[in-house]
């Protein structure tokens, strides 16, 4: 039987720790267990923008996509394919909560494990982090790593 | 460093127009910049708007209100039965999730929004039933309805013939489809008609995107704070604006770009509030407006001059048919240049429809414009309905905005000058592609229309409102003569366009992602 987690990355110091305990978890499981890498661009198709913006948009795009995968989840695939563990990765731009949500739904996913998260402000107050939002949201079990 | 030297360059000699002690020694600058002004556009504003021989109706408005008639036949009144899937369309409701990160449908209509929503609705309007009474308003919706086909049919073009370069910018707008389309059907003249799209283009940056806006600022600041020459108002502009165009300060542009959308919300809010308090009023008003629209109650010209100053006011202000709105439209993520279209036809509707309909309710049901009480007929200043304090353009909006709130027309000044920033930057762009088009994207071709720019904006302030208003319509008008005339060539490309996808559309075949 296999068993797919997913992983929530951002580049960060907690992010990291994140991908560790999953590293431990599949250690434990086993090589039926894959890690689903995923990185998130926040991006929301509502937002107010120039007309420059918009203009170079697409190459914009294309550097944040280029940039995660470079910067974050091919380093963090390479290192889990060092220690044998089996793994995937994605870059994708959108909510965040919602997207992991969607892909460990997706994939089957046993759980999701993300950080936690590191807003502070008024709009993590108002609307809530992005942590909150994927353990109200989520249809499957979520771990958050401190 | 080139740049940086570049910069400095025409920083210094930017200082050194708008230092130069000749300037601020002279006495009446304003009247100065004013009479030259006038002297030097006069011929070409009397060209756009000479009137049809034997009649005093100007030929450009009756080739706008041609042009968005036949749009409107020839693709059977899409501005209705398109409605509902436009909505479908800005929600996301077709957007493929792969596609995210990329310019989004809601995201090219805001930003052209942003650059149409600006003093036409607020100003312009003033205008607009300060000269042709409460009837003007019931040509400015009539003119916003059928526009609406105007605006589908050009960015639906502006989608097909952008220019999508190897690093990912976009280019798009009436001088790529007018010359890539008219070679595609191998017509001849489209080079031409494109290069001078462009000009006008340029001129109508300078004009309607700027000076006007930059005039109405300076007359709702000088309104609220006491009278001050229009150049300083023109200066402290200038100098923003060149601090984001050319400085490259983002951050200023990015505020402006996220307050605007809710200053319209405000504006348009505040303008339902005093609705509401006048609530008796509000048949009498509609009624003015039926009446007006076919009798003139009195004014100038009677019921031709307020279907004329109906039709140039809404055309001003929401620029369907000018061919500018397809150059931000042309930036949108998709695969079917219909889809844009579509979206682009809520934009007539949304300036024109709801707010240039509000301020012109609000002018009407506040009783700014005077009236005979025996006649019912309007009181004539000249060639003006005579107002309560003699106001016009932006003060008479906001008059009438503080005769129900007191304190609005403070709000009005943030939200005029707001207003105005974020259609000057629009237009800075606009104005920029069609310059790059004509001369390279050269660094220093673009840093010598961003200086010019800036320029016309001091002009702006400091001009009086009649040369600079004629001037900005003649400007914006002259590439509407273009780009219908385009139009008209490449209309059968859109139709074919939107039979394809309506009935892919019907088919099943184009899916919705979200339900």
């Amino acid at each position: 039987m296999s068993a797919t987690i997913v992983v929530g990355l951002d580049g960060s110091e907690a992010g990291n720790r994140a991908l560790a305990y999953a590293k431990r978890l599949a250690t434990l499981i086993g090589e039926e267990c894959t890690l689903e890498l995923v990185c998130v661009v926040e991006w929301s198709p509502y937002t107010f923008q120039t007309a420059e913006e918009n203009a170079t948009r697409k190459s914009h795009r294309k550097t944040e996509l280029e940039s995660a995968n470079t910067r974050v989840v091919q380093p963090a695939i390479e290192s889990l394919k060092a220690d044998g563990i089996k793994a995937n990765g994605r870059v994708l731009h959108g909510k965040v909560a919602q997207l992991l949500n969607n892909i460990a739904v997706e994939t089957n996913a046993e759980q999701v494990i993300v950080a936690r998260s590191s807003e502070q402000g008024l709009s993590a107050r108002v609307f809530g982090s992005v942590t909150a939002n994927l353990v109200m949201s989520s249809n499957v079990p979520v771990t958050v790593v401190s | 460093m080139k740049k940086l030297s570049l910069i400095f360059t025409y920083l210094i000699a930017f200082a050194a127009i708008i230092m130069s002690p000749s300037l601020f020694a002279a006495e009446g600058l304003d009247q100065a910049i004013n009479s030259f002004f006038s002297a030097s556009t006069g011929w070409f504003v009397g060209l756009i708007f000479a009137p049809i021989p034997g009649t005093s109706f100007p030929w450009i408005v009756l080739w706008l209100v041609i042009g968005a008639s036949v749009f409107s036949l020839y693709f059977g009144f899409i501005q209705f039965r398109g409605v509902g899937h436009s909505i479908s369309l800005v929600k996301g409701d077709y957007s493929n999730p792969n596609d995210a990160g990329e310019v989004s449908h809601f995201q090219a209509l805001t930003t052209a929004l942003s650059g149409t929503v600006g003093l036409g609705n607020i100003a312009g309007v003033a205008v607009a039933v300060g000269i042709g009474g409460a009837g003007a308003t019931f040509w400015m919706i009539l003119a916003g309805l059928l526009g609406m086909a105007s605006k589908f049919t050009e960015c639906t073009l502006g989608v097909k013939y952008r220019n999508e370069y190897a690093d990912g910018r976009v280019s798009g707008g009436p001088m790529y489809y007018i010359s890539k389309g008219f070679a595609e059907k191998g017509l001849p003249g489209g080079k031409l008609l494109a290069g001078l799209f462009a000009v006008f283009c340029i001129l109508g940056a300078f004009g309607g995107g700027n000076m006007f806006q930059a005039n109405q600022a300076h007359a709702q600041l000088s309104g609220v704070i006491g009278d001050y020459p229009g150049w300083i108002t023109g200066v402290v502009f200038a100098v923003i604006v060149f601090a984001v165009i050319v400085g490259g300060i983002k951050s200023i542009a990015n505020v402006t770009e996220k307050v605007v959308p809710f200053m319209g919300i405000l504006y348009v809010g505040a303008a339902l509030v005093i609705l509401l308090m006048n609530f008796d009023k509000i048949g009498w008003a509609f009624g003015q407006i039926i009446e007006g629209a076919f009798t003139g109650l009195g004014i100038a010209g009677g019921f031709v001059g307020a279907l004329i100053q109906g039709f140039k006011r809404a055309a001003f202000s929401n620029e369907a048919g000018v061919g500018s709105a397809a150059i931000a439209h042309s930036a949108v993520q998709t695969n079917e240049p219909v889809t844009e279209g579509l979206v682009s036809l809520l934009e007539p509707f949304i300036d024109t429809v709801v707010i240039c309909t509000m301020t012109a309710l609000v002018i009407i049901i506040t009783g700014q414009l005077m009236t005979d009480p025996a006649t019912g007929m309007y009181i004539l200043d000249g060639s003006k309905i005579a107002t309560v304090d003699g106001n016009s353009g932006v003060a008479l909006t906001s008059a009438a905005f503080g005769a129900s709130i007191s304190w609005f027309p403070y709000i009005l000044v943030i939200a005029v000058i707001l207003f105005a920033f974020s259609t000057m930057l629009s237009w800075s762009y606009y104005g920029l592609k069609a310059w790059t088009y004509l001369f390279g994207e050269s660094e220093k071709s673009e840093l010598t229309f961003k200086i010019i720019f800036c320029l016309f904006i001091i002009v702006g302030a400091a001009a009086s409102l009649g040369p600079v208003i004629d001037f900005s319509d003649a400007a914006i008008f002259a590439m509407a003569v273009v780009n219908i005339t385009g139009l008209y060539f490449l209309m059968p490309v859109v139709k074919k366009e939107l039979a394809s996808y309506m009935s892919r559309l019907e088919s099943g075949e184009i899916k919705k992602f979200k339900d």
